[in-house]
C-alpha cells in the first residue's frame, strides 16, 4: 500500500525503493525512545538547573523535527552530492571549531560551544561526519593507500583542534573511525599493529598530559574508587532489573547530573528495565551490521570508505556510551545517538546518519561516483 | 587504474569489521545480562554510609552474673528526601505524631538538594513506630539497630562508662574493654563488681551526700586480698544514657579520675613508714605541744594537747604535731620519698580504665614538704590509689593491682612495702581509732572495724594557702580488723555540717558513719562472720588507758598506751 510504485522513477520513488528501509525504521524507533527518555529523564535535570520541568523536552522536540527532515533530505542525495555537502560542512565547521578555541564559552573546563544567532552549538559535531566523508574520498581517489597522506590531513586538523579544546572523547572517535577506514582500505597488518601501538601511545600521552583523563582512568582501573556517576549508574541499572521500576519511578535522574544525556542508558535501565536496554542495543547492532552488509555491495571505493567512516563514528559512539554506562569503559562524555537529549547536536547527527543512509542505498550508480 | 575487483579486499575487511562490532555489541549485551543477575544493591547502600551499622556489644555483668549493661534492638526513623514533595508539610505531619522533632530543622534536612537520607528520630517506642507506619510517608526508612541500656540505671554509671552513637565506648569499662565487647559479643564481660555491695554503698553514700550538701562524693569497696573493686560510687550521679550532655563535674569519676589532698587519712601511711623504719615503736612519745615550727611555717593541731603523746595517741587523736615528728624520727625525706613511691603515689594508678588521674607528687623534699605530706597535705592522689595502698599496708604489705574484671589474674607485688610486724601494729592502731579515737562513729556492733579519719582543708581559690571553710572529709575503714578482708573508703567533697554533727564537717562526723553503715550492711552479704569476743579481748589487752581532766583547759582527755603482748 505504499504510495510509491516500484516503477516510480522520480527522485523520491527511487529513494524509497533503494533506501535501507529497515534501518530507517530502526532509527525512527530509537528516536521515539529518545522522546520518551526526554520526558522521563530530563524534567528533574531541568528543575535542578533552574529551568521549568519541560525545558529540555521542548528544546529536544523543537530540534527533532528539523533534524529528521534534514536526515531524510540528506539521504536523498547521491554520492556526489554527499561529497559536496561534506566538503561544504568541513570548510564551514573546521574554522568554527578553531574559533571555539578563541571565542568559545568555557563549559565544564572545555571550550566546545559557539553561540550563533541565539543557538549554541558544537561545530565539532558537524565537522566530525564531514571529515569522515572527505577522508574517505581522499583515500578512494588513489589506488591502494597512496591517498593516505592527503586523507590524514583533515583528520589531523580536526583531531588537533579537538585535543586543544579539549574534547578527547570526540577526538578518539574521529581517530578510531579513520583507522577503521584505513583498515577497510586495505592497510597491511604490520601498519595496523603500528597504528594500534600509536593509539596506545596516544592514550598513554593523554593519561600523562591531562589530569581529568588520568583521574578517570585511575578510577576505572581501581574497582574500589569508582567515580560517583558510574557507581550511581550501575546501582540504578541493577535496581531496575529486567522490567525496570516503572515509568517515572526512577531515582537516579534526581541526582545524576547527566541523567538525560551521557547517562541516559542507565536512566532507561532503571525505569524501563534491562529488557529495553537490550532492545536498544539490538537496534544499534542491527543498524550497524545491516549498513555494513549494504556497504559490502557497494560498487565504488568512495561509497564504501566514506560509508564505513560514518558508520564507524555512529557505531563507536553508541558502543562507547553504553560501555561507559555499564562500567566497561572509563568515563567519557559521549551521548547515545538519538536516545540522549541533544539540541543542535541532533542536527549534526542527522546530517551524518543521513549521509550514511544515502551511501548505503542500492541505486548508487557509477556516474554518481565522484 | 583498477584491478579486476579492487573492492574484494575491502569487502573482506568489512566482514572482519562486522565481526568486531558484533563482539563489541555482544560484550555490552553480556554485561547487561550480568547486571541482570547481579545482587541488587542494599536499598540503603547510601543510607548505610550516613549511619554506620552498629554491631552488638557483649553484656556486662557483675561478679555473680547480674546484668549491668546489655543491648536491646531499637528502631530509628529517617526519610529519603527524594520522595518528599513538600518538606514543610511532611515535617509538620511528623511533628504531630512524634515528640521531640524539631520541625524547622527537619524541613531544612528534607529540602537539602541531592540528599538521600534525613534522620528524623532515634529509638522509637513501639507506639511511635506504629504512628510512623500509619503516616505512610513515601521514602520512610525504619532501621533496627542496637541500643545500649543499663538495667541498673545510674547505679554503677561511672565505672561502666558509656557508649557513643557510633557504638564505641566513651568512658569507663565500655571504653577500656571496647574491643573485647565488640569482638566477642556473645560472651558477657564479668566484672569484679558486686551489685549488692554497690547498691549498699550507693545508698549510704548518697544519703550522706545529700545530708551534708557535699559538692561531690566518692565511695569504694576493695577486696584487700584480691584487689577486686567490689563497688565504686561517684556522686553526683551520672545518667549513662545522657553521658554526652552531662557537665564535666558530673562525668568526673571522683574515685579514680580526680586527685585530692586527703589529709589525716594519710597519717596511716606515715605511721606505717615510721614503724617499718624501726626507729619508732608504739611506746615512743613525741612532744605534742604546738605549734611545731619549720622555718616560717607553724604546724598546729585542732587543739593543743600540751603534753607528750604516745604513737597510739597521735594516730587515734590525729595529731599533726605528733605525726610530723614521727616522720622526722623515721628518717625524713630519705625514707618518706621512696616509701611513697613504692606505694605507687608518684604515678597514675595502673589499671585498665581510662579514668587515671595523675597524682600531684612533690618534686623536691624540703623539711616543710616532709612535714605536710606526713599529715596528707602537699600530696594529692586519687581515692582509689590511696585505698589500694592502705589495702596493701593492712594485708601482707604487698600492693595489688586493682581488679576490674573478674577473670583478670590477681597480681601481687613481689616485694612487700612493710613487714608483718608493721601490718599487725597498724591494724591495732586503726582499731584504736575506731574504738577510742576520732573514728568511733564507724564502729559496728557486728564487726571489729579499723580505720582512720581525715579532714583536709582544700587549697584556697585564687590565693596561696588553704581555705578552712572548704574541706575534703574522709574515712577509710577495714574489717574484720584482725584479718582485714574488705576496705571501705568514703570521701566527701566540701560537706557542710548540720545540727546532727554540731556543725562539724570532720571526717569522723560525716564520712565515718557512712563507712560504719556500709560495713554493717555488706558484711553479711559478703559472708563475713561477726567479731569473735576473743579477738576483741586480745585487742583490748594491748591497750592501757586512763581518763583525766586537763587541769589547764578543763577538757576531759584520755591517755592511751600500748602494752606489749606477753612474750613468755
Amino acid at each position: 500500500m505504499t504510495p510509491l510504485a516500484r516503477t516510480d522513477r522520480s527522485a523520491l520513488g527511487r529513494w524509497w525503493w533503494t533506501l535501507d528501509r529497515p534501518s530507517l525504521g530502526a532509527l525512527l524507533f530509537l528516536s521515539l525512545v529518545g522522546v520518551v527518555m526526554a520526558f522521563a529523564a530530563s524534567p528533574p535535570v531541568a528543575e535542578r538547573l533552574g529551568y521549568d520541568q519541560l525545558h529540555f523536552v521542548r528544546k529536544f522536540l523543537v530540534f527533532l523535527v528539523p533534524a529528521w527532515l534534514l536526515l531524510v533530505a540528506t539521504s536523498l542525495a547521491g554520492p556526489r552530492t554527499v561529497l559536496r555537502l561534506a566538503v561544504l560542512m568541513a570548510t564551514v565547521a573546521l574554522p568554527l571549531v578553531a574559533a571555539t578555541l578563541l571565542v568559545g564559552a568555557e563549559i565544564k573546563g572545555a571550550r566546545r560551544w559557539l553561540s550563533l544567532a541565539g543557538v549554541s552549538l558544537q561545530p565539532s559535531e558537524f565537522a566530525k561526519p564531514a571529515v569522515a566523508v572527505v577522508a574517505g574520498w581522499l583515500l578512494a581517489r588513489r589506488p591502494g593507500l597512496s591517498g593516505l597522506p592527503a586523507a590524514a590531513l583533515p583528520v589531523a586538523v580536526l583531531v588537533t583542534l579537538l585535543v586543544l579544546q579539549p574534547d578527547l572523547g570526540t577526538a578518539a572517535v574521529v581517530v578510531a573511525a579513520f583507522a577503521v577506514q584505513l583498515f577497510a582500505a586495505g592497510l597491511g597488518w604490520f601498519w595496523i599493529g603500528l597504528l594500534a601501538a600509536g593509539g596506545g601511545l596516544g592514550l598513554a600521552g593523554a593519561y600523562l598530559a591531562f589530569d581529568h583523563v588520568r583521574r578517570r582512568i585511575d578510577a576505572f582501573l581501581d574497582p574500589a574508587a569508582e567515580p560517583y556517576q558510574v557507581e550511581a549508574a550501575l546501582a540504578a541499572i541493577v535496581s531496575g532489573g529486567l522490567f525496570g521500576r516503572g515509568p517515572g519511578a526512577g531515582e537516579v535522574k534526581y541526582y545524576l547530573p547527566e541523567a538525560h544525556a551521557d547517562f541516559v542508558f542507565a536512566t532507561m535501565a532503571e525505569e524501563f528495565g534491562i529488557l529495553l536496554c537490550l532492545v536498544v542495543l539490538g537496534i544499534f547492532a542491527f543498524v550497524v551490521l545491516r549498513t555494513l552488509s549494504r556497504l559490502l555491495e557497494a560498487h565504488c571505493r568512495f561509497v564504501l570508505l566514506a560509508g564505513t567512516g560514518l558508520l564507524a563514528q555512529f557505531g563507536l559512539q553508541a558502543v562507547v556510551n553504553m560501555g561507559v554506562n555499564l562500567d566497561l569503559l572509563p568515563t567519557k562524555g559521549m551521548t547515545l545517538p538519538f536516545v540522549s537529549y541533544g539540541g543542535s547536536s541532533l542536527l549534526a547527527l542527522s546530517l551524518g546518519v543521513g549521509m550514511m543512509l544515502a551511501l548505503s542505498r542500492r541505486d548508487v550508480r557509477l556516474e554518481d561516483v565522484p | 587504474m583498477t584491478s579486476p575487483d579492487p573492492l574484494a579486499r575491502a569487502r573482506g575487511r568489512l566482514r572482519l569489521l562486522a565481526l568486531a562490532f558484533l563482539l563489541a555489541f555482544g560484550a555490552v549485551g553480556g554485561r547487561l545480562l550480568q547486571l541482570l543477575l547481579a545482587e541488587p544493591p542494599a536499598t540503603a547502600a547510601r543510607t548505610a554510609r550516613a549511619e554506620p551499622e552498629v554491631g552488638p556489644r557483649a553484656d556486662i555483668v557483675d561478679r555473680h552474673g547480674r546484668l549491668l549493661a546489655t543491648d536491646i534492638p531499637s528502631v530509628s526513623f529517617a526519610l529519603d528526601p527524594l520522595y518528599v514533595r513538600d518538606p514543610a508539610a511532611t515535617a509538620a505531619r511528623i511533628a504531630a505524631v512524634l515528640e521531640g522533632v524539631d520541625t524547622a530543622e527537619l524541613t531544612r534536612r528534607l529540602a537539602r538538594p541531592g540528599s538521600r537520607y534525613a534522620p528524623v528520630k532515634r529509638h522509637l517506642l513501639p507506639r511511635e513506630q506504629r504512628a510512623v507506619l500509619e503516616l505512610g510517608l513515601p521514602g520512610t526508612i525504619l532501621r533496627t539497630r542496637f541500643r545500649r541500656v543499663y538495667p541498673q540505671g545510674d547505679l554503677a554509671a561511672h565505672l561502666l562508662g558509656a557508649v557513643g552513637a557510633d557504638g564505641r565506648g566513651l568512658a569507663g569499662v565500655e571504653y577500656a574493654f571496647d574491643r573485647r565487647l565488640r569482638e566477642d559479643p556473645d560472651r558477657p564481660l564479668r566484672l569484679a563488681l558486686d551489685l549488692r555491695v554497690q547498691f549498699a554503698l550507693r545508698e549510704e553514700l548518697e544519703a550522706a551526700f545529700r545530708r551534708f550538701r557535699a559538692k561531690g562524693a566518692c565511695g569504694l569497696v576493695l577486696d584487700v586480698h584480691g584487689g577486686d573493686l567490689l563497688a565504686e560510687v561517684s556522686l553526683p550521679a551520672l545518667d549513662p544514657l545522657r553521658f554526652g550532655e552531662a557537665p564535666e563535674e558530673v562525668r568526673l569519676d571522683r574515685c579514680s579520675g580526680a586527685v585530692y589532698e586527703l589529709g589525716s587519712v594519710f597519717k596511716l601511711v606515715t605511721a606505717a613508714m615510721a614503724l617499718e623504719s624501726g626507729r619508732v615503736d608504739l611506746a615512743r612519745r613525741f612532744d605534742a605541744r604546738g605549734p611545731y615550727r619549720i622555718g616560717r611555717f607553724r604546724i598546729r593541731d585542732v587543739h593543743d594537747y600540751r603534753r607528750a603523746l604516745t604513737v597510739p595517741e597521735i594516730v587515734a587523736f590525729s595529731s599533726n604535731v605528733g605525726t610530723v615528728q614521727m616522720a622526722f624520727a623515721a628518717g625524713g625525706a630519705a625514707v618518706m620519698e621512696p616509701f611513697l613511691r613504692r606505694l605507687g603515689f608518684d604515678r597514675p594508678l595502673d589499671w585498665p580504665l581510662p579514668e587515671r588521674a595523675r597524682p600531684l607528687f612533690p618534686r623536691r623534699w624540703p623539711e616543710i614538704t616532709v612535714a605536710t605530706v606526713a599529715f596528707g597535705h602537699g600530696i594529692a592522689v586519687s581515692p582509689l590509689q590511696y585505698a589500694r595502698a592502705v589495702a596493701a599496708l593492712v594485708s601482707d604489705g604487698r600492693p595489688r593491682r586493682v581488679r576490674v574484671r573478674a577473670d583478670a589474674p590477681v597480681e601481687v607485688a613481689r616485694e612487700p612495702v612493710v613487714g608483718e610486724a608493721t601490718v599487725e601494729r597498724l591494724r591495732w592502731l586503726m582499731w584504736l581509732v575506731v574504738e577510742r579515737g576520732t573514728g568511733t562513729k564507724a564502729a559496728s556492733r557486728r564487726y571489729l572495724v579499723g580505720g582512720k579519719t581525715g579532714t583536709a582543708d582544700k587549697p584556697a581559690r585564687g590565693r596561696r594557702g588553704y581555705d578552712r571553710d572548704r574541706t575534703v572529709s574522709s574515712f577509710v575503714g577495714v574489717f574484720p580488723v584482725d584479718a582485714p578482708r574488705y576496705l571501705v573508703l568514703v570521701v566527701l567533697d566540701e560537706p557542710v555540717g548540720d545540727e546532727g554533727t554540731f556543725g562539724f564537717r570532720y571526717g569522723g562526723w560525716t564520712a565515718a558513719p557512712v563507712v560504719g553503715a556500709v560495713i554493717e550492711r555488706i558484711g553479711p552479704l559478703l559472708g563475713v562472720p561477726p567479731a569473735d569476743e576473743e579477738v576483741r579481748r586480745r585487742y583490748f589487752a594491748r591497750l592501757r588507758e586512763e581518763r583525766f581532766v586537763d587541769p589547764g583547759t578543763g577538757r576531759r582527755e584520755k591517755r592511751l598506751a600500748f602494752v606489749a603482748p606477753d612474750r613468755r
